[in-house]
């Protein structure tokens, strides 16, 4: 039985050791390169004395980076993605979180991490990968190592301003990699564009099914997305045939009306999730590649990456919603009502996921850890989880399960998942600042915030961008003299979310 | 050109759209910013931005953007 998800790469390096593994513009690795690459790394960290603790991949979006996420596993330990372009504060948030003995970089990020304040030793990618292989320890490590223990931690949004470090396991990840694979058809000859960020589960998707199939993955330019004819080429030059994208990135080329200049050549399966596909958009991707297949995909960080999909096959009215279908194999969904009884049919409830897929929790959070990770309520017999998503869903009459809305302030924003109390809490950090609200403007998707302070709109905007990551910041920020409130004194969204429909109207 | 720099200014209150000239070189524009930008300057001066120019180089400043809307314009 497979154990660990380095398997998949063992196997595929002794078929096809040259074949190119994982590209971006500048460069590309096969998978012999890959493969002793990690192994190096791994060695190099076992030398160090790394083991069983959290290894920090602090490196820009490329195919190195990649690698050196196998070689902290490799070395019987996890890594932690960081980016170049993440905010100096959330990334020392993150480091206070963690307290890492070992943080991998390259050239660029090296300078970046002088600027923290932390203990850890700095390991060069450039240097780890000409460490002689251990051969022997690496084994040992292979034998100790359970199906049990974490391979990641990805942060996400917290409500508290402290993102959540989510821990996954091998298992978790095995189980998810052989489903989504068997739903979206994937083989040797899927190539791959990623969009998603490293740091995030989402590149899931593309990162393991490449060594479990000896498939590519080119790694897309993120200034690509702003330029829709200039995709399109990039998907056709690499003869790129599967995209597993947020939905804001296939609307971006398809409203801008991209296919009348080009079209996607190769382009056989598209995946898309996180976000509602506007059925107008959808059609005009459908009537383009009329043969390809199309899939929505549902699922929590918490649940290790997808947890539901669906595939689009029949026709969709333009007020419709795409499902999100039904769970994988091997995860099942609850939907459980406020009574945590079973929803019963076409009545809203709680969307719970129970099964393999769920992941060990957030790092040193065992609280928060213990609010959403629960017994399940409908077993009293034995131990056994299951995580509530806080999202709530329902199943329409054709027995697929539809995403209904949030239970609570958390938003999607271009793929993103962004507790609008993250943006408040730090809002409120700066000095002079009295009280700030943040509403999600579904409509135009305008991450909208009202604050009142002794604060320009431009101080704000800067101290902004220091903390939080790009996709955070709010789209349009207004200063009010007073914030209206409700009659229990709560901040009044209802009220505000108002004034900004009304003051759209009146442009 | 007064019009345009106020919807700039609304995405990034702290940039100063009348001197710079590298708003997709050094990352200060994103993709949402475009989807934006495009829509609002759909509105405001009712042109359609066709694909083919939304190109980098009629992004980079406010500048190089406002001439492509004043030459859009001009073919209608």
């Amino acid at each position: 039985m497979q154990r660990n998800v380095l398997e998949y790469l063992e196997a595929t390096v002794q078929r096809v050791p040259d074949k190119v593994a994982y590209a971006n513009e500048a460069y590309g690795i096969a998978f012999g390169e890959v493969y002793e690459h990690a192994r190096r790394i791994g060695s190099c960290l076992h030398a160090h004395g790394f083991y069983k603790e959290p290894v920090v991949v602090f490196m820009s979006k490329q195919p190195k980076t990649i690698v050196a996420f196998f070689g902290v596993v490799y070395g019987g330990n996890y890594y932690v993605p960081l980016d170049d372009e993440m905010p100096a504060f959330r990334i020392e948030l993150i480091l206070n979180k963690l307290m890492p003995r070992a943080i991998i970089c390259d050239d660029v990020t090296k300078k970046m991490v002088e600027q923290y304040d932390t203990d850890a030793q700095i390991l060069l990618y450039d240097e780890m990968v000409k460490a002689p292989i251990a051969e022997e320890a690496l084994q040992v490590i292979r034998d100790e190592q359970l199906d049990t223990d974490p391979i990641y931690i990805v942060f996400t949004s917290g409500s508290t301003g402290v993102p959540k470090g989510v821990v996954a396991c091998h298992r978790s990840v095995l189980d998810y990699i052989e489903q989504l694979s068997d739903v979206l058809g994937f083989s040797e000859d899927t190539v791959f564009a990623n969009q998603t960020p490293l740091y995030f589960d989402a590149c899931l998707k593309e990162l393991y099914p490449t060594i479990k199939f000896g498939a590519t993955t080119y790694l897309v330019p993120k200034s690509l997305f702003m330029f829709p004819i200039k995709l399109v080429e990039f998907l056709n030059e690499h003869k790129v045939n599967t995209i597993c994208w947020v939905v804001s990135a296939l609307t971006m080329i398809s409203a801008f009306k991209a296919f009348d200049k080009v079209v996607p050549e190769y382009l056989h399966t598209i995946a898309f999730g996180s976000e509602v596909f506007p059925i107008k958009q959808f059609k005009i991707w459908r009537e383009v590649l009329p043969e390809a297949k199309f899939f929505n995909l549902y699922g929590p960080t918490e649940a290790t990456g997808m947890s539901c999909y669906y595939p689009v096959e029949r026709e969709f009215a333009l007020d419709e919603v795409i499902p999100i279908g039904a769970p994988f194999k091997n995860t099942q969904i609850l939907l459980l009502d406020e009574q945590n009884k079973e929803a019963k049919k076409g009545e809203v409830g709680e969307i719970c996921i129970r099964g393999t897929s769920l992941t060990m929790g957030y790092y040193k959070d065992v609280e928060r850890t213990n609010e959403v990770f629960v017994q399940n309520p409908l077993n009293d017999r034995y131990n056994e989880l299951i995580y509530r998503t806080g999202d709530l869903g329902k199943y329409n009459e054709h027995g697929e399960l539809v995403f209904v809305s949030r239970k609570d302030y958390q938003i999607k924003h271009m793929g993103h998942r962004i507790e609008l109390g993250e943006i408040e809490v730090n809002v409120n950090m700066l000095e002079g600042i009295k009280s700030s609200c943040c509403i999600y403007d579904k409509d135009s998707g305008k991450i909208v915030l009202y604050y009142v302070g002794e604060v320009t709109k431009k101080e704000l905007t800067s101290y902004l961008k220091e903390r939080l990551p790009r996709y955070m910041i709010p789209n349009y920020i207004e200063q009010l003299e007073r914030m209206p409130l409700t009659s229990n004194g709560k901040l009044d969204r209802v009220t505000l979310k108002q004034k900004f429909i009304d003051s759209k109207k009146e442009k | 050109m007064e019009q345009l720099l106020e919807i700039l200014e609304e995405l990034h209150s702290d940039v100063d759209f009348e001197t710079c000239d590298t708003l997709i070189d050094d990352k200060i524009l994103d993709s949402f910013d475009i989807v934006t930008l495009i829509s609002e300057i759909n509105s405001e001066f009712d042109v359609a931005i066709p694909a083919e120019e939304i190109v980098p180089e009629n992004f980079n400043s406010a500048k190089a953007l406002w001439a492509l809307i004043e030459k859009l314009e001009d073919e209608e």
